[in-house]
């Protein structure tokens, strides 16, 4: 979904856990494109020792890793270079929300595949629905554990075709248990973690509704492509049920912890509303120079989590939050507050002088969301 | 997740019965496909496979006639049970395979209408005769063919459909499994062949196609949500967690909750989640405020709102309890302007909601 007609096209696979099938899936396609005569290569492909994905790569051309040291250790990762060189039409690249070792060119695979598609090269990707950025919190919920390898959505928004690769639970715990995914003793320390069934059951679900709102998106996209080209400028009688939402969310970022989950929130509601999503920062100057090291850095960190999300955060002047606050979202048409739950130890003695009570008070005609941070 | 407390007996009941239910017969799967031609067959035949070299006794007990390369190499090394005569007209041989009695039999094309003067009248009646008698069925069905979808469907197609299997016989099956091939994006886009192959090639456009996916995935989420409950119920697990949205609006009395009702149907919509809508029963109510509460409710039924009348001392202590229970994610509450000297000292309803909601966004809504 680029401007230029020249970019790569880029499919996603996605499952809900390891050993689902996604890259046999993947590679099964790229047989089949080699087969229609389609100039395939494996960009990378990890075939964590499972003998049925190693037997689906034979007979596909690998380009070989290029080594990375680090720390006395050597390392393989994608070889972009030598993919550009290649210039193959399909390029299949396993693991998307891979964290490249540093040393090498980029931070995160993602930004890798990005160069080839730039470059026009097609590429066919994975990827768990765990790894999606905004679904961080909730996956946490359910599974206890922090995804650390996380994919801006906007990342998965702009792939061409979000797949789903679906096994039911029980039969990936079926093949957990003949050893078809892990070594045995890996297995058994898998399950008693991550791959609870329960886990699993709602990790499926999450995946499930996670590409069926990617179909929607993509369904949202072609019918405004397709109201453009009918000439859509007659806006009352071509009106798109799927029209873009007059919404518009405004984020208060803070230096607290709890920033992160609110800004993860405030742009998943935004991208499902398909609202307008901005961010702000209020400071007594106005800037960051002039605020504790430990503070700035914090505030930093959010707005930089925030960029990355494709939110851009202004910093405001204001001795007044609330106030400071308000104004900006009226002047902005904005129709949705998101600010975070107070802590329990930060709740106010006096009542009515806490800063959700006077957003609230203050932004008598806008809506104000308070998010609580999940707990498991 | 955690059980909390001594289990009540009900809920004991409740998961005794749902173990016996789910350990009585042989196992179903079912492939479920959005449209012809996504691999469904080819899937389930694989599958067959892979069991037979693990050892499973299968047979094939009904398969579409017009299947692709692919399907048919896949068929070749399979023992088919062949198709019985009702009337002169071909049928699945329901009577052989219950002789033969194999531990799995695959069933291509659930919906099928049996001839008249079959045992059932539906393929799927015969399904759970098999199932009933201890025979694992692996099956395949499309959207187009699940009755509650079907006028949905028939709305993109613009096809009336007349064979159906009730959501339900999914929804109790022990497995679903997607089938979800995008509509050959790439061919549109001129880069890449078709990534589509199979049997039932269609005459749809990609479009009717991509809002096919949709519904299909979004049955199966439905289907596994209900599974993941089940799941819950049987392990006697009391909580809940919200895989999806679940928009609670809290409505009252005293005001005009048009507004709040008919976002909160459109977030429920947007993120394909639950509504309710739920008030606070209170006995001393006034006429005026009966009507206020009546309009409210009017609204909420007319966007499909569960209702829910809440008893309780406490309006937050009630409104929480509904919430943790229902694994609500968002609760909507409308802003009162007018703070009362007690309100100032005490505090607020909407102050107490925030404080108590852990886990739960609170949205307030301008009165």
């Amino acid at each position: 979904m680029s401007d230029s007609p020249h970019r790569g096209t880029l499919k996603i696979f996605l499952g809900y856990a390891a050993g689902v099938g996604k890259t046999y899936q993947m590679l099964d396609e790229a047989h089949k494109l080699k087969d229609e005569g389609v100039d395939v290569v494996l960009g990378y492909f990890e075939p964590h020792g499972r003998k049925d994905t190693i037997a689906k790569a034979e007979g596909l051309e690998v380009i070989p890793r290029r080594k990375i040291e680090y720390r006395g250790a050597v390392f393989g990762e994608t070889d972009v270079e030598a993919i550009l060189r290649r210039r193959p039409q399909v390029c299949v690249i396993d693991e998307f929300a891979h964290t490249n070792i540093p040393g090498s060119e980029h931070a995160k695979r993602w930004q890798d595949v990005h160069v080839l598609l730039d470059a026009g090269i097609n590429v066919l990707t994975t990827m768990n629905v765990q790894h999606l950025e905004s679904l961080n919190d909730q996956v946490w919920q359910f599974t206890g554990i922090r995804v650390r390898e996380t994919i801006p959505d906007w990342v998965v928004k702009q792939a061409d075709e979000v797949v789903m690769v679906d096994l039911p639970p029980q039969a990936l715990l079926n093949r957990l248990m003949r050893g078809v995914v892990y070594t045995p003793e890996k297995a058994q320390q898998a399950m008693e973690n991550f791959f609870k069934e329960s886990t699993l059951v709602a990790l499926r679900e999450l995946a499930i509704r996670q590409t069926a709102h990617e179909v929607d998106v993509r369904q949202s996209v072609q019918d405004e492509a397709q109201a453009a080209e009918t000439g859509g400028e007659d806006l009352g009688s071509n009106v798109s049920p799927r029209a873009r939402s007059p919404e518009c969310i405004l984020i208060l970022i803070t230096e607290d912890p709890s920033s992160a989950a609110l800004i993860r929130r405030g742009k998943r509601v935004a991208d499902y509303l398909q609202a307008e999503c901005l961010a702000v920062c209020i400071l007594r100057d106005g800037s960051l120079q002039n605020i504790a090291v430990a503070q700035r850095e914090a505030v930093e960190k959010h707005m930089n989590f925030a960029r990355n999300l494709h939110i851009e955060p202004s910093v405001l002047r204001g001795d007044d939050v609330a106030e400071t606050l308000v104004d900006f979202a009226r002047s902005h048409k904005v129709t949705q507050l998101f600010i975070a739950r107070p802590q329990q130890k930060k709740w106010p003695l006096a009542f009515g002088r806490g800063l959700v009570e006077r957003v609230v008070r203050l932004a008598h005609d806008i809506q104000v969301t308070i998010v609580a941070e999940r707990r498991r | 997740m955690s059980t909390k407390g001594r289990p009540d007996p009900e809920q004991l009941l409740r998961q005794l019965q749902a173990e016996e239910q789910y350990y009585r017969f042989g196992r179903l799967k079912i492939f479920l496909g959005y449209a012809g031609g996504v691999g469904k067959s080819f899937r389930m035949l694989d599958e067959a496979r892979r069991r037979r070299e693990r050892g499973e006794d299968v047979v094939v007990g009904a398969i579409q006639p017009k299947a692709s390369p692919e399907v048919d190499a896949l068929l070749q090394r399979m023992l088919v049970i062949p198709q019985g005569y009702v009337g002169g007209v071909p049928t699945m041989d329901v009577e052989a395979i219950l002789r033969r009695h194999p531990q799995v039999c695959l069933v291509d094309g659930l919906a099928y209408d049996n001839p008249p003067g079959s045992a059932h009248p539906k393929r799927w009646q015969d399904v759970e005769h098999l199932l009933s008698v201890g025979i694992s069925v692996i099956a395949t069905v499309n959207l187009q063919h699940i009755e509650e979808r079907r006028e949905q469907v028939e709305r993109i197609t613009h096809k009336h459909v007349t064979e159906t299997v009730p959501e339900s016989f999914l929804r109790n099956a022990d497995e679903i499994e997607i089938v979800d091939a995008p509509p050959d994006f790439c061919l549109q886009r001129g880069s890449i062949p078709s990534f589509v192959t199979g049997t039932g090639s269609t005459t749809l456009s990609p479009q009717q196609l991509s809002e096919l996916r949709e519904i299909a995935l979004l049955l199966a989420a439905d289907v596994v949500d209900y599974q993941l409950e089940a799941y819950l119920v049987r392990h006697g697990i009391q909580q809940l967690w919200g895989t999806h949205e679940r928009i609670l609006v809290c409505v009252s009395a005293y005001a005009d909750a048009a507004k709040m009702i008919a976002s909160g149907r459109r977030n429920a919509d947007r993120f394909h989640g639950e509504l309710f809508v739920s008030y606070i029963n209170r006995p001393d109510i006034t006429p005026e405020e009966r009507s206020v509460l009546e309009r409210n409710l009017e609204e909420a039924r007319a966007v499909n709102a569960r209702i829910e009348a809440l008893d309780g001392e406490d309006a937050t202590d009630a409104i929480m309890e509904f919430a943790r229970t229902h694994g609500i994610t968002q609760i909507f509450m409308a802003n009162r302007m007018n703070t009362s000297w007690w309100d100032r000292i005490f505090g607020r309803p909407l102050d107490h909601l925030v404080r108590a909601a852990e886990n739960i966004d609170v949205r307030v809504f301008p009165a």
